[in-house]
């Protein structure tokens, strides 16, 4: 008998990416709070606080189109989850070590678990834009900008799917990587997605809503909506998930390097 | 580099923290034998599967598996090895075909070597109709045996197997010693099995290592261990508790006193079995009314109790109620 040469990194990384998503789409608690709790989020928003485009300088009219970007930013924030908690539960019930026992690489796990994250943040982004444009909102940047907001939502879920890799990995605890959560939540609502940032009347929740990434990841996607094309605001958006992406990514790789121990 | 489908360790020791959990173990498996490590929770034996099968850097030591170092040459040493580790980790939302799928696309197999050789192990361990259904919904046994399906998916030359069937049925383990006792000696994969069970090492195994606090106290045939105890066993019980120090005192007339628990004495036969007689004309003599009285042919816990001063069975209850294997804390 004789063993199977050792396949491509492309090729194990189709095979976890397969078993990732077949596992998303077989558990719906994945899914459905995801899509869910973010829409319910954006009608309170849009209903409770439609007088703030009253206040000078409020960049559009309608709150609903100010507010659409806020589901794409929570949605993201589920990945961090996802990924994280997936990984984990994989290392605490010993199903990494049925995978660290074949030829596959730390990169194509990496890829692979990415994957599943992705799907979920298609599925996101196509139905917050779906209910955004059927609730009324309107989409300044036009059918391109649909495509540019698709592929800035996926970046930002890839970014957080990659903190959460990370965490599951350097933790191997599901429950560690879930008290990630409410941290995210913090950083959302400390950013300017309830307000533009010129318009936060208190000095310190300015200050903290400029210095943290969040605000500039939503008002990237928000510009798309509201604004049309605006380069800076896309670019510091695209820039800033790419480099979380990058961080988060090299963090995870260090932490898989001394989680897969095999010689 | 010649392949070869055995095993050798030299000086295996593996620490954690200040606990020594294998302590110098030297070993060979020869090709396409059953090699059982047995021992109690704790021994040490898991470390030694996952030092093997390149999970876990020695701390010292050196060993060959298949030809290859696992030091050196992990890779090559995955390659040529299967392994269904102690927990049969599976994934409870995919099925038992989607499992064939994954490990044999990581291994490099073409899709149709996939479908062919993942349904030909699924029948082989009669998982064929429960292919399609989400592992979630397995037995114990199930999962058990598409463990061993998996671990055979890229037709390994080694087979390592942690304690394969602890929590199983009668019935399932029966299935499971067929299918391995076949992979051996009819497919010549050399089988390296941990257990804890003396039945299963007994019945299976061609040779045994005996594993007792990280060190290998004896190795050889079941046979051939049970040989060198020799002498069969004596062990009564008092049919009034209170008279088990005289029955010893009696009984050491005619052997070496065995340690027992359960409110018996026990004694290894210096002259073998002709000493019955005597023993029960002198507890006859000395007007003590024994309840049960059995002579017992050397087992495998015989020469578990003579190498370590403890029964197998004791000393699994020890490390039940305590110590555990150090690479699963």
């Amino acid at each position: 008998m004789t063993a199977a040469a050792t396949p491509a990194l492309r090729t194990q990384a189709r095979y976890l990416a397969w078993r990732s998503v077949i596992r998303t789409m077989r558990t719906p608690i994945v899914i459905v709070p995801p899509l869910v709790f973010p829409l319910f989020l954006l009608a309170i928003n849009a209903s409770g606080l439609s007088a703030a485009t009253n206040i000078p300088g409020f960049p559009t009219s309608s709150y609903l189109a100010f507010a659409l970007a806020f589901p794409f930013m929570q949605g993201s924030i589920f990945a961090t989850n996802t990924a994280g908690t997936n990984i984990a539960e994989d290392i605490g019930n010993g199903f990494f070590n049925r995978l660290a026992l074949t030829p596959m690489s730390g990169p194509s796990l990496l890829a692979g678990q990415l994957t599943g994250v992705l799907l979920i943040g298609s599925l996101q982004a196509v139905a917050f834009l779906a209910a955004g444009l059927a609730a009324g909102a309107t989409l300044q940047s036009g059918v391109l900008g649909a495509f540019v907001l698709f592929a800035l939502s996926l970046s930002i879920a890839a970014a957080f799917g990659a903190v959460g890799l990370f965490a599951g990995l350097r933790t191997g605890s599901s429950e560690a990587v879930q008290g990630l959560f409410p941290l995210m939540f913090i950083l959302l609502f400390l950013s300017s997605a309830s307000l533009p940032r010129d318009l936060i009347s208190s000095d310190w929740f300015r200050t903290v809503a400029t210095i943290n990434p969040v605000s500039y990841l939503i008002e990237g996607l928000r510009s798309l909506v509201i604004v049309g094309w605006d380069p800076e605001a896309l670019g510091l958006a695209f820039g800033i998930a790419a480099a979380i992406f990058v961080v988060a990514l090299g963090l995870a790789t260090l932490a898989l390097r001394d989680r897969m121990v095999r010689t | 580099m010649e392949a070869s489908n055995g095993i050798q360790v030299e000086g295996l020791v593996r620490e954690f923290k200040d606990v020594r959990a294998v302590d110098g173990i030297d070993l060979q498996v020869r090709p396409g034998e059953i090699y059982g490590f047995l021992g109690p929770n704790g021994a040490g034996k898991s470390t030694t599967v996952h030092m093997l099968t390149t999970l876990l850097p020695p701390t010292a030591g050196a060993a060959r598996v298949g030809g290859y170092d696992i030091l050196r040459d992990g890779a090559a040493v995955r390659d040529v090895i299967g392994v269904a580790l102690q927990d049969a980790a599976l994934d409870q939302l995919l099925t038992g075909r989607e499992h064939m799928k994954l490990q044999g696309g990581l291994h490099g197999l073409s899709s149709q070597d996939i479908t062919e050789r993942g349904n030909g192990l699924l029948e082989r361990v009669g998982l064929s109709e429960a292919a399609d259904r989400r592992v979630g919904t397995y037995s114990g046994g199930m999962k058990r045996r598409l463990d061993l399906a998996l671990a055979l998916i890229h037709s390994p030359r080694l087979l390592f197997l942690d304690e394969p069937t602890t929590g199983l049925d009668v019935q399932s383990r029966a299935a499971l010693w067929d299918e391995v006792s076949g992979l051996a000696h009819r497919d010549g994969v050399t089988v390296f099995l941990t257990t804890q069970y003396l039945e299963e090492a007994d019945s299976l195994a061609d040779r045994v290592g005996i594993i007792h606090q990280g060190k290998l106290v004896a190795e050889g045939t079941p046979a051939a261990l049970k040989a060198q105890i020799g002498r069969p066993t004596l062990e009564a019980v008092p049919a009034d508790s209170a008279q088990i120090e005289r029955l010893e005192g009696i009984l050491s007339r005619f052997g070496d006193p065995l340690p027992v628990t359960n409110g018996s004495a026990a004694v290894r036969l210096s002259d073998g079995t002709e000493e019955l007689t005597n023993v029960v004309r002198g507890l006859d003599s000395e007007g003590i009314k024994v309840a049960d009285l059995q002579v017992h042919a050397p087992t495998l816990d015989d020469v578990f109790l003579a190498k370590t001063g403890r029964s197998l069975e004791g000393a699994r209850q020890e490390a039940d109620t305590g110590e555990h294997e150090t690479v699963n804390a």
